[in-house]
């Protein structure tokens, strides 16, 4: 498949949404369901009527070249993007997201990239900035948010932190890492979409931050994992998407998919590879 | 990593069996975690806190280093060793209580790495309307006179936090840097208070014999409270705070949470209850030269309850949470749901409120103001006694207490000096010094510190 240039910058072109997608295995309904979804920033078309399935208990990998779109479609799960067009479905039922409080409230929470850790404050406080939990509603409830950080940290088996009240600045990448994302799931959250969580850890780090999202996956979170390291996808992913330019190329089962079929989807938006039985979708 | 790896000190943790699935990272972890949240005895404290002294970040060593030398140095220089005297001590205190208010205002806008130029002048203008709105009417009376002192320095606070709103939200709202925007509001406030000020050019204030609310005002400084009631509230203020510090303490230490040992918490309460038996002890000291004076003066405890009452909202509630939060990483809180440009406009506004608390401390140590008053000046030495005493012009490092240490420091230097007959150049040059070398142990610690440190 390939576009010619002029067709990406079409404003408000209508997307080519609709194309049925491979059945998935399991046939259970996923958690989030996105169909059709559309987006554009003045003339620039940034999706074009992507469909993504983000079903509990499974790791989801959105993958895609620089400028596929993976962020701005990230950011529209989140809330900070709203969809031109498009219907999200959350377990069945048809929602809109229109703010991250929307998606916060629906229990989907974010780890971007950047962390979004203050440094000066330690992890329970980290944990809880936002929502702090108070006494009489007038001061700090130390005692009860220091006991859930421990909880949950220890939930996801990160305990190799000396004290959880060192502050931020002291720890390392990967415990960083692990900080953020138990920041994430702490909130009854359902879904937890990884932003490049592996980009820029050492070997034994990315271990750990991958043990983590499989440990997400077995409380029965729903995870989207967003990566250009194909080592990292295949590892912990049960389905992968890929997107092309803002359209999604190919979404299956991780089993459906090679090295070489997933480089070709990412690079050219089509792979010339015929895997047997795996239903992908060939434009 | 030297050091316990035992896991997160909290106890209630449901332990998996697969501890070989345990996540281990301890070889990229970094040694300079404070302390007091690992350390399980006092002796353990005390090695954790000579390691991370030695790693380079020494915490509030220097500046409590450099107030023992400066006044090891004054008290052998001064004629006849003046410098310890009780009387020279009180009068120490008095002359930093403007220093350290001050510092305490700047640090609400330091920890948001941010300043304000103009708590100088805001702090004048507190003065001011204190004093005038104290001031007898001649003749027929009128609205602007009379007022009791109680409400004279509400209304003077009202005014500083109406003027730091102001600021603050010009700052905030159209995204103007806090330096340029109260750099104007320096010169600004200036010029309204040479105008307020009017022909007189200056309003006094004398002790309470002909005008009880002036006297009022006047004796925050030079009122004295009877031994007996300073002893007494003493020993209420230690039963209260060490009571609940011991409480809370050993109430973390029972149910596993992160506290500092035992050991630690007795040590405190006990360097409390002596600093302040000593500072009561020496007040209640005979000083007067022809006729006896002694007592604590109402000064002191109103420094303390600024101090205090700056570490609660700091550190005890969810708005100094979000303080340091958006001092931190503003971008972090923002997304967090914090609203970072209602933090910085109060933060503004609790600076000027603190600093016309000041002006009327000022105004109170002199019996009046005039329009000599140097507010321009009085800014640097606010920002100066801030970063002595530990806060970081960064933002998101600062304690209340730093302004307590560091206007000490600059109020001893400037004490001192006087003392020594050396004119006011050389205060200048000295507290420059200090300045200088408090940034720099800062600088150099906080590089060693993470120097050693893999950040992502």
């Amino acid at each position: 498949m390939s576009f010619a240039q002029g067709d990406e910058l079409t404003a408000g072109a209508p997307a080519p949404g609709g194309q049925p997608l491979s059945k998935s295995p399991d046939a259970a309904e996923p958690l989030l369901k996105l169909r059709g979804i559309s987006k554009h920033f003045g003339a620039v078309q940034a999706l074009f009527g992507v469909d993504l399935d983000l079903p509990a208990g499974q790791v989801t990998a959105l993958c895609g070249d620089n400028g596929a779109g993976k962020s701005v479609l990230t950011k529209t799960i989140a809330g900070i993007h709203q969809a031109d067009q498009g219907t999200m479905y959350w377990g069945g039922r048809e929602v809109h997201i229109r703010s991250p409080r929307d998606s916060a409230a629906l229990g989907i929470e974010t780890v971007y990239q950047d962390l979004a850790l203050a440094d000066n404050l330690d992890i329970v406080q980290n944990m809880f900035l936002g929502r702090e939990r108070l006494n009489y509603g007038m001061t700090l409830n130390e005692d009860s948010m220091e006991r859930a950080a421990a909880e949950t940290l220890a939930g996801l088996h990160v305990t190799t932190v000396r004290s959880i009240r060192q502050p931020v600045a002291t720890l390392s990448g990967g415990q960083r890492q692990a900080v953020a994302v138990a920041k994430a799931v702490m909130w009854n959250s359902k879904l937890v979409m990884l932003d490049e969580p592996t980009a820029a850890l050492g070997v034994a780090q990315t271990r750990m931050v991958l043990d983590l999202v499989v440990r997400l996956k077995s409380h029965g979170l729903a995870v989207m994992i967003i990566s250009h390291n194909l080592n990292d996808v295949f590892e912990v992913a049960d389905r992968i998407a890929i997107l092309h330019l803002g359209r999604m190329v190919a979404q299956d089962k991780a089993s459906a998919f090679d090295r070489q079929s997933a480089v070709d989807y990412m690079t050219t938006g089509g792979s010339s590879r015929d895997i047997a039985g795996s239903g992908l979708r060939r434009d | 990593m030297a050091g316990v790896d035992g896991g997160i000190p909290g106890a209630h943790m449901p332990r998996d069996n697969d501890l070989q699935n345990e996540v281990d990272l301890t070889a990229a972890a970094v040694d300079v975690v404070p302390p007091e949240v690992v350390a399980q005895s006092l002796g353990q404290y005390l090695r954790a806190w000579f390691t991370r002294v030695k790693s380079g970040d020494a915490g509030v060593l220097p500046v409590v280093a450099a107030l023992i030398i400066v006044v090891v140095v004054f008290q052998i220089v001064t004629p006849n060793h003046v410098f310890l005297k009780p009387v020279n001590l009180v009068n120490l205190f008095d002359q930093s209580a403007v220093f350290i208010v001050l510092g305490v205002a700047e640090i609400f806008v330091l920890l948001l790495g941010e300043i304000d130029l103009s708590i100088g002048y805001i702090a004048a203008i507190g003065g001011i309307v204190a004093a005038l709105l104290v001031q007898p009417s001649g003749g027929q009376a009128d609205f602007f006179h009379n007022w009791p002192w109680w409400g004279a320095i509400a209304a003077a606070l009202v005014v500083c936090g109406a003027i730091g709103a102001l600021q603050g939200l010009i700052i905030t709202k159209l995204r103007l840097p806090s330096f340029v925007v109260t750099l104007a509001g320096q010169m600004f406030w200036f010029g309204i208070m040479i105008i307020i000020l009017g022909a007189a050019g200056g309003v006094a204030i004398s002790n309470g014999s002909v005008v009880p609310a002036e006297g009022a005002l006047y004796g925050i400084v030079y009122d004295y409270l009877q031994p007996e009631i300073s002893w007494i509230g003493l020993a209420v203020i230690l039963l209260l705070l060490g009571g609940s510090m011991w409480l809370r303490d050993s109430g973390r230490r029972r149910s596993g949470l992160v506290a500092p040992p035992v050991g630690l918490t007795v040590a405190k309460i006990a360097f409390l209850a002596v600093a302040g038996a000593v500072v009561v002890a020496i007040c209640n000291l005979d000083r007067g030269t022809f006729s006896p004076i002694y007592g604590v003066p109402w000064v002191l405890p109103l420094v303390l309850a600024v101090v205090g009452g700056a570490t609660f909202l700091l550190e005890r509630t969810q708005f100094g949470r979000h303080m340091y939060a958006v001092g931190g990483n503003p971008e972090a809180a923002r997304r967090a749901g914090v609203g970072v440009n209602a933090i910085r406009t109060w933060a503004f506004i609790i600076a000027a409120v603190i600093s016309g608390l000041a002006g009327i401390i000022y105004c109170s140590s002199l019996g009046g103001i005039t329009t000599n008053i140097n507010g321009g000046q009085y800014v640097l030495f606010a920002v100066a006694a801030a970063v002595i005493g530990g806060t970081s012009l960064m933002g998101g490092r600062g304690r209340a207490i730093h302004g307590l240490i560091g206007g000490l420091t600059i109020g001893a230097i400037y004490n001192g000096l006087y003392l020594l007959g050396l004119p006011v150049q050389y205060q200048f040059i000295a507290t420059g010094l200090v300045l200088l070398a408090a940034v720099t142990v800062d600088a150099l610690s906080r590089r060693s510190a993470t120097s050693g440190t893999a950040r992502p």
